[in-house]
C-alpha cells in the first residue's frame, strides 16, 4: 500500500448514543464483548499497513487513554508514529472546535510533519471488517482527490447528521452529495456514506488552509456539497457487513447480530481485531449453567440461564437467574433468581436477588454505569 | 550510584518432561499449556512480578524455542524492564570451556555473572513445573527475619506419597536438621517445594565448592543443601499453606486441570488481587450454540461449541460440532472435535482433528487411563484410540 497515515475521529458522534457516551467518547464504547469500537478502525488500519494514527479527542477521553495505551497491543508502539492522541489544541482567542473541519484545523500540524502520501480519515462509529489498502488502491486507480466509502443500505438513518451519495454508475464519480435528505423511503436503495475517506495529504492540508482563509466552518456543506463539480469525489462500494452505531436500539441491533456466525466470521475470522487485554480467567461454566446462543468473554461466572447474550469480560450471573437477550457489559453482577430480557447494563452493574426488568428490542432496558439495582 | 536489586529470581526451566511424554516432544515442560489460556511458566513469572521481583533469569536448555518465543521480552508479566526484567539464559560456548547445564546447581553456577550483575543480597530459586499462587516477597521477609542463610519452602504432603519429594525433618522452630532427597521410608511429611531462597554470597560460595567437587552431581537437592547442612548453615523451613502441584505426570497434569472446576474451585484463578498473568490469545468471545450444553467447564475465548461439553478445561479457539461430545477432558488450543466424535478422559495437545464419529478415551473410572493425543495429529473419521493410549502420529485405527 502507498505510504497512508490514518485520523480517527474519536467524539465525532457521540450525541448519537448518549446513554453509552455520557462518561466516554464513541471511540471507547464497549461492544461485542471485549472490544471498544475504536478498536475496529483501528485494526483496519493496522492490518493494512498503517503504523502512525492520529486520534483526535475533544471531550471525556480519559476512558479512551485508559484503553489505548502506549498503543502496544495494536503493534502501534513505535519508535516513529504509532498512536498519537490529539486533544483539542486552542489559545487564548480559540474556543476548542465545534466541527469536523476545525477539528481538522487543529491537526494541521500533525498532518503537516508526517511524510505519508495518503491520509484515510475515519470515525468510529461503524463495525466493519474493511481493506483501508483496497480502498487506497481504488483512490490512485481513480486519480480522485476525495475518495469517500459509502454502504447501500435500506433503512434510511436514525442519525441526527447524515450524507447519501449519488456515485455514476459507470465510472464511481459521485455526481451528487446530500446531507440529511428527508425524502428517504423505507425499504429503497442509497447510499450511505460511512465516515471513512482517504486523500492525498497535501489535497487536505491546502483544503483546510484554504477552508481557514475562506471562514469555512463545515468540511460537509462548505467543502464537500459545493464542489462536487469540481473536486474529483469517487465512491468506494464497501460490499461487506456493516454495522453504524446511531442510537442505542441500532447497538442492540448490531450486538445481537454477533450471534450469527456469518457475521462473526467475517468481522473476526479473516482477521485479528485487537484489544486492550486485561489477564482475565477463562470463563467458568458451574453445574447448572445453561448457555444457548451467546457470546461469553473471559473472566465470566455463569451459574445461571443464559440465552441470546453478550456477556462482557468478567460478569457474573447467579444460580437461578435467567438473563435472556441482553447485552451486559464487563464486571456486571446479576444475583440470584434474577429475570432479565431485553436489558443492557453499563460497566459494574449490580442487579440484586429476586430482581425482574425486562426491555423491548426497540426499546431495550438500559442501566448506566455502576447502577445498583 | 550503585544500581542493585535486594533480590533476583532464577528459574530452572530446563526440564524435558519426559513424564509428560507426547505433550513434551516439542517444547519444554514450562512452555506446557494449562487451564485453557496458560502455560506452566505463567505461574512462578506472575508470582514473581505480584511479589514485587522485577528480575528473573530463565535458565533454558531442553527443546527452548517455544518457550523463548512465549516470553518474548516479558512485556505480558509487566516483566520488560530498563533494569531487571527477564532474561533467557541458554547454555554457551566460553573462551575457557563450553558445557551444558549439568544439573540444577550447574546451571546456575553458569550464569554466576548473571546474578552478580544486580549486586543482588538474596537469590530465589524456582522452578517451572508447579502451579500455585505464593507469595514470595512474605518468604523473603521470614527468611530476613531468621536470619538463615537458605529457605526452603515446603507443604505438607501425605505421608504415603513423600517418598517422592525431597523431605525436610524440622526442629519446633521450623530449622532443618536433615534433608531427604525422595528418601524410601520418609520420617516426617513435609516436602519440599523446590522453591529456595539464597543469602547470595552463600549460594555463590557453595556453588563454587560444588563446581571443584568431582563427584558432585551438582543438584540443589542431592549436592548443595546437604553440603550447607553439612557446613553448619542456617536452613530454615518455610511453611506453605494453599494449593500447590506439581503437575510432572499425565495424572497430575489433569487433576490440577480439573482443580480450576466448580462452584468454588480448589484452585481459583480468577483471583483479581493475585491475577496470572500470561499472552493472551487474539480472539473473539467464544460462542455458545443454541444447542449446545455447557456444564462444569472452562471455556477460553474463540471458542465455538455447538456439541456437549461436560466437566472439561478447552482452551481458546476449540471447536466442538453439533453432536459430539466432549468429557473429563483437557483440549488444547486450535483441536477441532467434529460431528458424532466423543472424546472422555483425554487430554489432547493443540490442533488436533478428532474427525466425524472418532472415539477418544474410554468413561473416566478408577481403573481407566488418560488418552493422549500430540498436537497436531488427525485421528482418523470413525477410528478408537483407546484409554490410556499415548498417541503422537496421525490415527487411522488398529
Amino acid at each position: 500500500m502507498a505510504s497512508t497515515v490514518g485520523v480517527i475521529f474519536s467524539n465525532i458522534h457521540d450525541e448519537n448514543i448518549p446513554e453509552l457516551s455520557r462518561h466516554r467518547t464513541m471511540a471507547s464504547v464497549p461492544f461485542g464483548g471485549r472490544y471498544r469500537l475504536i478498536d475496529f478502525a483501528l485494526s483496519n488500519m493496522v492490518n493494512s499497513g498503517i503504523t502512525t494514527v492520529g486520534i483526535v479527542t475533544k471531550n471525556n477521553y480519559q476512558s479512551l487513554i485508559d484503553h489505548l495505551g502506549s498503543g502496544k497491543e495494536w503493534d502501534l508502539a513505535r519508535k516513529d508514529g504509532g498512536i498519537i492522541l490529539l486533544p483539542p489544541y486552542s489559545d487564548d482567542t480559540d474556543k476548542p472546535y465545534t466541527t469536523r473541519l476545525e477539528a481538522l484545523m487543529g491537526i494541521t500540524g500533525f498532518l503537516t510533519h508526517r511524510t505519508e502520501d495518503y491520509v484515510v480519515i475515519s470515525d468510529c462509529d461503524g463495525i466493519a471488517h474493511m481493506d483501508i489498502a483496497d480502498i487506497v488502491r481504488y483512490h490512485e486507480e481513480k486519480g480522485a482527490d476525495i475518495t469517500m466509502v459509502y454502504h447501500e443500505e435500506r433503512e434510511p438513518s436514525e442519525s441526527s447528521y447524515f450524507i447519501t451519495l449519488e456515485p455514476d454508475r459507470r465510472t464511481g464519480r459521485i455526481k451528487a452529495l446530500r446531507i440529511n435528505p428527508n425524502d428517504l423511503r423505507k425499504g429503497k436503495k442509497y447510499n450511505l456514506y460511512v465516515n471513512v475517506m482517504v486523500m492525498s495529504r497535501t489535497f487536505l492540508i491546502d483544503t483546510i488552509q484554504n477552508a481557514f482563509t475562506c471562514g469555512f466552518t463545515s468540511f460537509g456543506r462548505d467543502i464537500l456539497t459545493k464542489n462536487v463539480d469540481t473536486i474529483k469525489i469517487y465512491g468506494y462500494n464497501f460490499e461487506g457487513y456493516y454495522a453504524g452505531v446511531n442510537s442505542l436500539a441500532d447497538y442492540f441491533r448490531h450486538s445481537m447480530e454477533l450471534l450469527d456466525r456469518k457475521v462473526r466470521t467475517e468481522l473476526f475470522a479473516a482477521r485479528d481485531i485487537y484489544t486492550k487485554v486485561r489477564d482475565s480467567a477463562p470463563s467458568r461454566y458451574v453445574d447448572g449453567a445453561k448457555v444457548a446462543n451467546s457470546l461469553i468473554s473471559d473472566g465470566c461466572c455463569i451459574k445461571g440461564t443464559v440465552e441470546n447474550c453478550i456477556l462482557f469480560r468478567g460478569v457474573k450471573i447467579g444460580k437461578g437467574s435467567v438473563v435472556r437477550n441482553c447485552v451486559l457489559m464487563q464486571d456486571t453482577v446479576v444475583g440470584e433468581n434474577v429475570a432479565l430480557d431485553s436489558v443492557i447494563t453499563d460497566k459494574n452493574v449490580v442487579i440484586r436477588d429476586r430482581r425482574n426488568l425486562a426491555g423491548c428490542a426497540e426499546l431495550p432496558y438500559f442501566i448506566s454505569k455502576g447502577r445498583m439495582i | 550510584m550503585l544500581r542493585k536489586k535486594e533480590c533476583v529470581a532464577m528459574l530452572l526451566a530446563g526440564g524435558q518432561g519426559s513424564r509428560l511424554y507426547a505433550l513434551t516432544t516439542h517444547i519444554a515442560k514450562p512452555a506446557v499449556a494449562f487451564g485453557a489460556k496458560y502455560r506452566i511458566i505463567d505461574f512462578p513469572l506472575s508470582n514473581c512480578i505480584n511479589s514485587g521481583i522485577d528480575t528473573v533469569g530463565v535458565l533454558t536448555q531442553y527443546e527452548p524455542l517455544e518457550l523463548n518465543e512465549y516470553i518474548g521480552n516479558g512485556q505480558p508479566w509487566d516483566l520488560d524492564r530498563a533494569f531487571g526484567g527477564v532474561h533467557i539464559l541458554s547454555p554457551y560456548q566460553a573462551k575457557k570451556k563450553q558445557s551444558w547445564f549439568e544439573g540444577t546447581a550447574n546451571a546456575i553456577f553458569q550464569n554466576m555473572h548473571f546474578m552478580k550483575k544486580y549486586n543482588p543480597d538474596y537469590i530465589l530459586i524456582l522452578s517451572g513445573d508447579h502451579i500455585y499462587k505464593m507469595d514470595y516477597s512474605e518468604m523473603l521477609r521470614a527468611h530476613k527475619a531468621s536470619g538463615a542463610d537458605c529457605t526452603i519452602a515446603a507443604i505438607e504432603v501425605p505421608l504415603k506419597e513423600a517418598s517422592r519429594f525431597g523431605v525436610l525433618n524440622t526442629n519446633p522452630d521450623g530449622s532443618i536438621y536433615e534433608f531427604e532427597e525422595k528418601p524410601k521410608v520418609p520420617k516426617s511429611n513435609l516436602a519440599s517445594m523446590g522453591i529456595y531462597i539464597f543469602t547470595a554470597e552463600k549460594l555463590f560460595a557453595y556453588l563454587e565448592k560444588d563446581d571443584e567437587n568431582p563427584d558432585s552431581t551438582k543438584d540443589f537437592g542431592k549436592d548443595i543443601l546437604p553440603a550447607m547442612l553439612a557446613g553448619g548453615e542456617k536452613m530454615m523451613s518455610y511453611r506453605f499453606k494453599g494449593y500447590w502441584k506439581d503437575v510432572g505426570t499425565i495424572s497430575s497434569l489433569w487433576e490440577s486441570n480439573m482443580d480450576l472446576l466448580g462452584d468454588t474451585p480448589a484452585f481459583d484463578v480468577g483471583n483479581p488481587d493475585w491475577k496470572i498473568h500470561s499472552r493472551n490469545p487474539l480472539a473473539p468471545p467464544e460462542y455458545i450454540g443454541a444447542k449446545a450444553v455447557v456444564e462444569n467447564s472452562m471455556v477460553a475465548l474463540g471458542c465455538e461449541i455447538d456439541g456437549r461439553v461436560e466437566h472439561s478445561v478447552l482452551a481458546s479457539n476449540v471447536v466442538v460440532e453439533e453432536g459430539a461430545t466432549v468429557r473429563d477432558s483437557v483440549l488444547m488450543a486450535g483441536t477441532v472435535v467434529k460431528k458424532g466424535a466423543v472424546v472422555e478422559y483425554s487430554i489432547v495437545d493443540e490442533n488436533v482433528v478428532i474427525s466425524e464419529n472418532a472415539r477418544v478415551g474410554t468413561p473416566k473410572s478408577a481403573d481407566a487411563g488418560i488418552a493422549v493425543l500430540g498436537r497436531g495429529i488427525t485421528v482418523a473419521e470413525g477410528a478408537a484410540v483407546a484409554g490410556g493410549s499415548i498417541i503422537d502420529k496421525d490415527y487411522k485405527g488398529e
